[in-house]
């Protein structure tokens, strides 16, 4: 930014010198100053880039064809984009110094390693739906399980009513254990600090780190192979809590952490006990942030197959009782699925994991739009109930100063004395 | 001067000697109740934790005993057979390939995109980019396994066959038992290789690794990239000299993350991988191993002393992603990465 003042300043600077002279002023004046364009691409650079193209399509398309035995499409690929780097610093280096053309090349490396992940990662999106769409167009997928279909019938038939509502299922077992536990665990540790609290978060972020295979082996030895409880829902809900719970305490306590410090100092400061703090303030601001680290826990946990693998067994049927009976889960249906040589339950497989992707991505989405607000700013709806809440408080302060104005007279007491201050500050 | 003091005095020295208030923290009942329910959940969480892991601990004890020193030199898995027929060597060494593979690819591809997404990208492309990374990365692995068990498994051949080829001669595990040239062999010789796990895992941790990357790119203080540019730095001289060494922090922490994440990753493993318990350092040849596909494809037939032993062979693995979860999250926080700005 600060180049296009620097510039003209030094263009000048050989006209500026020789001011007393007025004729070699008159021959330097009527030239007119080129601003030089410090946003936008140049033009060289784009046809650098474009001549650099073609010269290694055609050198690479001459290899392959003519000059070696190389082949294959990723191999000309990797060998036409090293020959376009060559091409393309040796054509800049015609109207360009070194830094400029280090910058140029830096920035095609830079751009060209990231449009590679992002062209694989929607690749990956795409394909898994291109060869989802041929099962999912038909109805019957999601309203019926596969206790009606074998492997060979077509895809009329069978569906996978059965994974959803596995899923479902799971998933709100899991959270119902891990989100309050997990978020009181939070508030404990950014609100009784102490040593204990440091134990405790060190041991979370240790566990963070448990790969999930080995929560499910852990559920599968102590409760399965024991005989406690079968190969169930419930032992899959409780592999998907062990696994989650330390992400969901370890990024609520993050945003705990964020609460400003002088809200709490004010709400201590009114006289409010800790409790009431952490209900009224703590809590209350950081509420989408929490909101956010549950959500996304969540999609990690819907996702996660090993350890569902270990624990929830498999079975063709609808399957609502988490507590006896296997349950399958979308991944877990994916997997067994995909793992089948009939084209149609490969493809009921890929609709399976559409329809998990789509249950991730519905997450992800809810979770956007209610994070990224930071602690403390509050939505349009709850600003007007906030404001509502403070009328009613401000009408309960006047009525209680009435109240006291009035026992006031009656005793012959200083109304001032009874309730000093608290109608000037309420109302806000 | 001296009305002053004079008007002081009294103030000054009391009367009586000064009783100190002693400062006490009167608490309610629904502040206690509200201390004791905190306190209990952080203990309860704190008692699973410490279950969790003691219980692995325990029953891996079984099976390290019996077996000592020949649990880490040992390439098969049989723990059936007894002492000195199982040990983690193969899979271990398969698991770091796995990983190593991933991380060398997740390298340029993460910084790469998080530089492009913090300096390069036109700025109305920012957000939707950073959520699409960040879409990336919860994405189920499982979506992951199904792209690269149908598809690049068998289009990856070609790269496959062609590294081999063109370096197989002199890098030793680039080359392949077998002539790569030979046009009958069987094209399978290329499928369910390290090499294509490692792709897949690799596009698995590049999401996690460059969307932390990219805060802590982000957070870069204005004051110094301006400073930079009025040295009369291009934009990739300021990105070498100011952006990247602020974000050397998050670099390492990010990929070490992902490391983590490939040591432990089972599905895609799992799904493509076809499992041999003995070390295969070709990593473009069919056959690997991990540790947790071994837990993924044996758990089921395992005895009780089968189990222990993949309970010792899950703890070498937590330990591992343990060790590098604390160096990554001990260098992010020491770093410079993500200070307060004062430019």
């Amino acid at each position: 930014m600060t180049m296009t003042e620097d510039a003209p300043v030094v263009d000048r600077s050989p006209a500026a010198e020789p001011a007393v002279e007025p004729a070699t002023a008159v021959a330097v004046e009527p030239e007119p100053e080129v601003l030089r364009r410090t946003t936008g691409t140049p033009r060289t650079t784009i046809l650098a880039g474009l001549g650099a193209l073609i010269a290694s399509l055609s050198v690479t398309s001459l290899l392959f064809t003519e000059l070696t035995a190389m082949s294959g499409m990723l191999a000309f690929l990797c060998v036409a984009y090293v020959i376009f780097v060559g091409v393309y610093a040796c054509l800049l280096s015609f109207d360009e110094d070194g830094p400029a053309i280090r910058d140029r090349i830096a920035s095609v490396l830079v751009q060209s390693l990231a449009y590679l992940l992002f062209t694989a990662l929607v690749f990956i999106l795409v394909f898994t739906i291109v060869r989802g769409k041929e099962a999912l167009v038909h109805p019957n997928l999601f309203t019926e399980d596969m206790t009606t279909a074998t492997p060979l019938d077509p895809l009329e038939m069978g569906g996978i009513l059965h994974a959803i509502v596995g899923t479902l299922i799971q998933i709100s077992i899991a959270l119902t254990i891990t989100v309050p536990l997990g978020i009181a665990a939070a508030v404990y540790l950014s609100e009784i600090p102490g040593r204990m609290g440091r134990f405790v978060r060190t041991i979370v972020e240790a566990m963070t780190a448990l790969p999930s295979i080995v929560a499910g082996l852990f559920i599968y030895s102590a409760l399965i192979w024991t005989q406690l409880v079968p190969k169930s829902g419930l032992a899959a809900a409780l592999a998907i809590s062990v696994m989650m719970l330390p992400i969901v305490i370890r990024s609520a306590d993050v945003v705990l952490r964020l609460v400003p410090g002088n809200l709490k100092e004010a709400s201590y400061a009114l006289g409010a006990g800790q409790w009431r703090t952490v209900w009224h303030v703590v809590l209350p601001t950081t509420r989408s942030g929490l909101t956010t680290a549950v959500i996304l826990g969540t999609a990690r946990g819907i996702g996660e197959t090993s350890p569902v693998l270990l624990t929830a067994g498999y079975t063709l049927a609808l399957n609502a009782n988490p507590l006896n009976e296997p349950m399958v889960s979308l991944p877990l249906a994916v997997l067994n699925f995909v793992k089948s040589p009939q084209p149609t339950m490969i493809a009921r497989g890929f609709a399976a994991g559409v329809t998990l992707l789509v249950l991730v991505m519905i997450l992800f989405v809810i979770a956007r739009l209610i994070g990224g607000k930071p602690a403390g700013q509050i939505g349009k709806r709850r600003a007007k109930r906030r404001a509502q809440a403070s009328k009613r408080d401000f009408r309960r302060i006047e009525a209680q100063h009435r109240r006291a104005a009035a026992a006031a007279d009656q005793f012959g007491a200083d109304p001032a004395a009874v309730v000093a201050g608290t109608s000037d500050g309420a109302g806000r | 001067m001296t009305d002053s003091t004079a008007l002081l005095s009294p103030i000054v020295e009391p009367d009586a000697p000064e009783v100190r208030r002693k400062a006490e923290t009167h608490r309610s009942g629904a502040d206690l109740a509200f201390r004791g329910i905190a306190r209990g959940a952080g203990f309860a969480v704190l008692a699973i934790m410490i279950l969790v892991g003691g219980f692995l601990a325990l029953r891996a004890t079984d099976a390290l005993k019996s077996a000592g020193w020949s649990f880490f030199t040992v390439q098969a898995w049989d723990p059936d057979a007894g002492p000195g027929n199982f040990g983690i060597l193969s899979v271990l060494v398969g698991t770091m390939l796995i990983a190593g593979v991933a991380i060398s690819i997740a390298i340029p591809l993460s910084i790469g995109t998080a530089l492009y997404i913090s300096e390069y990208a036109p700025r109305k492309l920012r957000s939707t980019l950073t959520a699409v990374i960040d879409l990336m990365a919860a994405v189920p692995s499982v979506i992951y396994g199904l792209w690269g068990f149908f598809f690049l498994q068998w289009q990856g051949i070609d790269l496959s066959k062609w590294l081999a080829k063109a370096f197989g001669g002199w890098l030793p595990f680039l080359s392949v038992e077998g002539d790569p040239n030979d046009p009958l062999a069987t094209e399978t010789m290329f499928t369910s290789s390290t090499f294509i796990v490692g792709i897949v895992v690799s596009l698995m941790i590049t999401p996690i690794a460059a969307s932390i990357m990219r805060e802590v790119f982000s957070q870069t203080p204005m004051g110094e990239r301006e400073g930079a540019y009025a040295l009369g730095a291009t934009r990739t001289g300021m990105v070498a000299m100011v952006v990247i060494p602020f974000g050397r922090g998050g670099i390492i922490g990010g990929l070490m993350l992902g490391l983590g994440r490939a040591l432990g990753e089972t599905i895609a493993v799992y799904m493509i991988i076809s499992l041999v318990t003995k070390v295969q350092p070709h990593i473009l040849e069919n056959g690997g191993s991990s540790i947790s596909a071994l837990i993924a494809s044996r758990y089921g037939d395992a005895s009780g002393f089968g189990l222990s032993a993949l309970m010792a062979a899950g703890l070498v693995l937590f330990l591992f992603t343990l060790i590098i979860n604390f160096a990554a999250a001990s260098i992010v926080s020491r770093s410079r990465s993500g200070a307060a700005s004062d430019g």
